[in-house]
């Protein structure tokens, strides 16, 4: 019941602000101390929502020359600054999770408050006030699922590689070898005494 | 020597050719940082109870934020911080989910949804000039609508709260009125709006409150004329103070508007000096303040005025709060010893008590300041009271049934400064060691983390990991630990209160309201500065316990009296503390201490005067020592002069102090003030070390970094442009950087940007200045780095040179040469405003450094400071790649994965903090604003230690299975050896 209530509040709302704000967002009016800047902001899956933003945005922040002045977000995503000078102006959005382009307004003092905007990072000029993020922004580094190559490649898998070619492939090498010249090896090494592995074992030296 | 250099170039190529990034993974969050959440000193609270479902409390601070907190537990459900000039006036609660908050001067009305915090409405309320400030919430019984009434900028407003339309407006600006009071009696469709004209006219207003039609208008003179606030006797009878003070004026207002005096030495016979009337809600019983204690005054009879209870100590009331019909309560509280009182009264009967509770509270709190009562139904349908108090600590408690429910330690919310304390060394004989009870359970878990890292673990199993992970005792013990991550964090708030937080989990070790911070009749605005180190015993002196020096003063004016006091940073006790008898202008911590550990402090007050502390003859014998090298300089920001300083003599005026000094004045820069405006400076920090002053570039070359301590970069704008954007042109305003040395008071560089203002944020290290500014011709911000480069030792490369003995290497290097130095300037065009920079400092000064940059939307990035490379170029040659030049870009690139604070913000960030730590890889970060966020760093990546996820595991199976490689193969080579025999 409550919330049914709140809906057709809201909806009520909605019109509301539709029917004050008029859909072309660019302008401005207001008469002796400054102009009012309207804006809309625009975030990827809000429109399946409907009217309410996702939740994400709903902190977002619309700042006005560095944090002369800051806005929120409505339910529609518009937003306004009140009392502006004419001249050229910064506005920047902060919302966690997405990159917004700074923004440069210029109020017109002649032409009764006309709003020209650009996006400051590509230059992009803009026929109305509507701001979307240029690219959502990611914090974390997404972890590699498991692969073999990633244990292979740790020190400890070089490791283990360099243990197993040692134990499968010298023995094959040493197989190749002229067995003459082995033997020669083999009495060579025994008359310097150089204990080989089995030498080093406990019990070894039984055998 | 080439040696070592080509060992750190081959080092520096190693370091630089890996991945610069140190990007988190999402489950790693929590195990190095810690973010703290506040909220500030509360201003205005308003519960939200009535219904079923999440009890809730809504509370408005003196740091413009809004918040939604849990009244069960005290988190935060939402918050929203506005910007720094919007103050919230005034704050309620319509419909019964929306928010109304008052700001801006009354100017800008806001809703927000109850539940989320959404943004509902924003309307603007043209005002015309500053008044007082009203909102009230009126529900017609008709429709579903509420009115909202504000009064605001001299003009009365009424706004639908659906969606935030001005239904009507009504200026009421006459010459010299000043509205005191708007108010609407209960059940009326009258609003009433008194005020006074001039000083000596009293003036009414009624207005319906439907359609903002003006029913009367009345005025009346009275000859003894008015002061400070009105406030309610009773429902139709206002009070107020003469002009003098000495008398009570009773004011009925409704009809005839008529005057009634009565003395107040008639009814508190012992008061003197002013007394003011406290601003109360209250019908029925009005609050008046002497200088000593708060008289309630009650109205008896036709215009009687009776003393109900005069209350000697510190105490604090609430608005009166309607319970049931009719009937209103409201609460009072006071200290009894070291417990505080609170009482719940009706309004109209002061006899007997609602509700009596008492409460034990932690003396470091100091006194209440505010309460707000709020009821609840029990479950035996009487009713109950809970109570929000403010402390003067700025912290917020939830007193319920006679026990602190929850307490909030919001004084956190405005550190003013920040230093650093090592924790105590691990003792023998003292096992902490409880980390791992037994090696099962410590290979348990790391077969758990193994599990992890293959990818096998069910999500049992990573919840444990997590939790192992999170709860690890090892960084929260209370002991120094070999990497130097465990220290303490000393911050002092805004309230003067010092909190020691743990740099491993972020808790509260010791807290200390400072006595000498507190108002006392000797110092009326104690304002607390800085806090400095005072003694940092290492080798002879361990046996101490370090100490802090708190820096304070007796008021807001430059020639306010200092008090230092000195606190144990291991116990949280004050050691000592002096009131001094000069000013502070300037705190200069000198290289030097004593016997005993302690710093030398030299203090310079208003009067250019300076003052040793500690006041030792030992200390004196030491410093006399190095009397002739003490340099300073002052920056005089009005006239912009730039003033450089030595020590001259003893002063001769009181022959009784020898610790205090003459100064003279050495050099002085003087800025032409009708084109030149300091914006900002920046200096080297003190403790900041430098590993090397050579630097190898490309082909072996070699370049000498101009290192000095005595470094300051100042930033001079046209006057024009010492305002926000947009209100100056880019062809009447320009920024000019100056790189000063402070000793010869010589202009190491000067360079203009025409077209470009501030603000200025500057960061100087090593050998170079990075700033960012705002180009008005681009539109965009920048940031441009200077460095500067050592000529006269260039020369030195020359192996001959070296072998003849003709090198100046073994030249003193002394502050007074005027070296020749070499700039090398970039710009490069960055996206976001500022709030703050730093840079990261290691201990040894080798890893290479990162900016931390607090942007507009409170997050910390940090930019390798390889992007500002004034070598940087389009085409880097291959020699230059190797050495790991990054070809140029317009434009600095911002990595999401590099942002310190991940997915975080530090809301109304105002600082960042970098402490180095015993590795040399590593830096703790400390970003303070409304909240707090600590983490730790490392800008070329922990290339001397183990990361956190190392798998012992499986360096342990590693092991094995080369283990039991050995056995298989000495068994084969057994048996083929026997084969071998047997043929």
């Amino acid at each position: 019941m409550e919330r049914c209530k709140l809906l057709t509040c809201l909806s009520i709302l909605l019109h509301l602000c539709f029917s004050r704000l008029p859909l072309a967002t660019a302008f401005s009016s207001g008469p002796t101390e400054g102009y009012t800047i309207n804006g809309r902001v625009i975030v990827e899956g809000m429109r399946t929502q409907g009217f309410s933003l996702p939740a994400k945005t709903s902190s977002a922040k619309i700042i006005l020359n560095g944090g002369q002045k800051v806005t929120f977000l409505r339910p529609d995503g518009y937003f306004s600054f009140h009392n502006v000078p004419a001249g050229t102006h910064l506005i920047e959005v902060a919302a966690i999770g997405y990159f917004f382009s700074p923004v440069r307004v210029d109020v017109s003092a002649r032409n009764a408050g006309k709003v020209q905007a650009a996006l400051t990072e590509n230059r992009k000029a803009l026929s109305s006030l509507v701001l979307e993020p240029l690219r959502e922004e990611q914090y974390y580094e997404i972890r590699e699922p498991f692969s073999i190559m990633s244990v292979v490649k740790s020190p400890m898998g070089l490791m283990i590689g360099f243990m197993v070619l040692v134990v499968f492939v010298m023995p094959k090498l040493v197989e190749n070898m002229d067995p003459e010249e082995m033997k020669r090896a083999q009495e060579e090494m025994r008359s310097q005494g150089v204990p080989s592995i089995a030498n080093l074992l406990p019990g070894a030296g039984r055998s | 020597m080439a040696m070592v250099l080509r060992l750190s170039l081959f080092l520096t190529v190693l370091l630089l050719s890996l991945n610069p990034s140190s990007a988190l993974y999402d489950d790693q969050v929590g195990l190095m940082d810690w973010h703290q959440q506040y909220i500030g000193k509360a201003k205005h609270v308003v519960f939200h109870t009535q219904k079923a479902g999440r009890k809730r409390v809504v509370v408005s601070t003196e740091e413009n934020v809004i918040a939604s907190l849990d009244l069960r537990r005290g988190d935060i459900f939402w918050r929203h911080a506005l910007g720094a000039t919007d103050t919230v006036d005034e704050m309620d609660i319509a419909l019964g989910k929306y928010v109304i908050t008052l700001s801006s001067g009354g100017t800008i009305l806001r809703a927000w949804n109850l539940p989320d915090g959404q943004m509902v409405w924003e309307s603007l309320l043209q005002g015309s000039k500053p008044s007082k400030k009203f909102l009230s919430v009126m529900n017609f019984k008709m429709d579903k609508d509420n009115i909202i009434f504000v009064f605001g900028g001299g003009c009365l407003h009424a706004v639908s709260s659906i969606d935030g339309e001005v239904l009507w407006r009504k200026e009421l600006t006459t010459e010299s009125l000043q509205i005191q009071q708007v108010f609407q009696p209960v059940d009326s469709d009258i609003i009433y709006a008194v005020g006074f004209v001039g000083s000596s006219q009293f003036q009414t207003y009624q207005f319906n409150a439907k359609t903002g039609e003006l029913l009367k208008q009345s005025v009346a003179a009275f000859h003894g004329g008015f002061s400070g606030e009105i406030s309610f006797a009773s429902d139709d009878i206002l009070v107020a103070l003469d002009a003098t003070g000495s008398h009570l004026v009773l004011i009925l207002y409704q009809d005839e508007i008529s005057f009634h005096q009565t003395y107040i030495s008639d009814l508190v016979p012992d008061s003197s000096g002013v007394e003011r009337i406290l601003p109360t809600k209250l019908t029925g019983i009005f609050a008046l303040k002497t200088d000593s204690s708060v008289v309630f005054l009650r109205l008896i009879g036709e215009y009687k005025l009776e003393v109900v209870e005069k209350i000697n100590s510190a105490a604090a009331f609430s608005d009166a709060l309607s319970f049931s019909e009719g009937q209103k309560a409201f609460g009072l509280v006071q200290h009894v010893g070291s417990r505080i009182q609170l009482v719940v009264k009706l309004d109209n009967d002061w006899n007997s008590n609602l509700l009596e509770e008492s409460v034990e509270i932690d003396p470091q709190k100091g006194l209440v300041q505010k309460i707000f009562i709020n009821n609840y139904m029990r479950t035996d349908k009487s009713y109950g009271f809970r109570a929000l108090i403010v402390m003067e600590d700025h912290s917020l408690m939830l007193l319920q049934q006679g026990v602190i429910v929850w307490t909030r330690e919001d004084g956190l919310a405005s550190i003013i400064d920040v230093t650093t304390a090592e924790l105590p060394v691990e003792k023998e004989g003292v096992s902490v060691s409880k980390v791992e009870h037994n090696l099962f359970e410590w290979l348990k878990g790391h077969i758990l983390k193994l599990k992890g890292t293959l990818m096998l673990a069910s999500p049992d199993d990573i919840a444990a990991i997590q939790a192992m992970r999170l709860k690890s005792s090892e960084k929260s013990k209370m002991t120094r630990d070999h990497n130097g991550f465990r220290k303490l964090l000393i911050v002092l708030s805004g309230a003067g209160k010092l909190f020691a937080l743990h740099t491993g989990d972020g808790r509260v070790v010791w807290s200390l309201l400072l006595p000498s911070l507190r108002r006392s009749g000797s110092c009326q605005f104690p304002t607390g500065s800085n806090i400095y180190q005072w003694q940092v015993p290492h080798h002879h002196a361990l046996d101490e316990n370090p100490s802090i020096l708190v820096v304070s003063r007796c008021g807001l004016g430059s020639d306010a009296l200092g008090v230092l006091s000195f606190v144990d940073s291991y116990t949280g006790k004050e050691l000592s503390s002096l009131s001094l008898a000069h000013s502070i202008a300037q705190v200069i911590p000198l290289p030097l201490t004593d016997s005993t550990e302690q710093r030398l402090h030299l203090l310079i007050d208003a009067s250019g005067r300076a003052h040793l502390y500690p006041k030792t003859s030992e200390a004196f014998k030491i410093f006399q020592s190095e009397f002739p090298n003490i340099y300073w300089y002052s920056i005089d920001a009005e006239k912009e002069i730039i003033r450089g300083h030595a020590l001259h003599s003893n002063c001769g005026l009181e022959e009784t102090d020898e610790y205090c000094f003459n100064t003279r004045e050495l050099w002085s820069i003087v800025f032409p003030s009708e084109s030149e405006k300091i914006i900002s400076t920046a200096t080297r920090k003190l403790n900041e070390v430098v590993h090397t002053q050579a630097k190898v570039i490309a082909d072996q070359d070699v370049t000498f970094k101009y290192i000095s301590r005595n470094l300051l970069f100042v930033a001079t704008v046209a006057p024009k442009g010492d305002c926000p954007i947009g209100s100056v042109t880019p062809e009447e305003s320009w920024l000019v950087v100056y790189l000063i040395d402070t000793v010869t008071g010589r202009i190491l560089h000067r360079m203009t940007h025409l077209g470009s203002q501030g603000p200025v944020h500057a960061v100087i290290s090593e050998n170079w200045v990075v700033y960012h500014y705002f180009n008005l011709r681009a539109h965009k911000y920048e940031m441009s780095v200077i460095e500067i480069y050592d000529q006269s030792r260039a020369d030195n490369k020359d192996v001959w040179k070296l072998l003849l003995g003709k090198h100046n290497l073994t030249t003193p290097v002394s502050s007074y040469s005027r070296p020749e130095v070499v700039m090398k300037s970039q710009s490069y065009f960055f996206t976001h405003s500022v709030k703050t920079m730093s840079v990261t400092s290691t201990a040894k000064g080798i890893t290479s450094k990162q900016l931390l940059i607090g942007t507009i939307g409170d997050q910390v990035l940090a930019l390798d400071k390889r992007y500002l490379d004034p070598r940087r170029s389009i085409n880097p040659t291959q020699a230059e790649k190797e050495e790991g030049i990054i070809p140029l870009t317009d434009s600095l690139p911002i990595i999401p994965q590099s942002y310190v604070t991940h997915s975080l913000q530090v809301e109304g960030l105002r600082g960042i903090l970098t402490v180095p730590t015993k590795l040399e890889s590593t830096t703790l970060v400390f970003a303070y604003g409304v909240d707090l966020f600590l983490t730790r760093i490392a800008p070329s990546r922990t290339y001397d230690s183990l990361t956190e996820d190392f798998s012992y595991a499986l360096l342990l199976i590693t092991i094995v299975a080369l283990i039991a490689a050995i056995f298989v193969t000495w068994v084969l080579s057994e048996k083929k050896e026997l084969r071998e025999k047997w043929r």
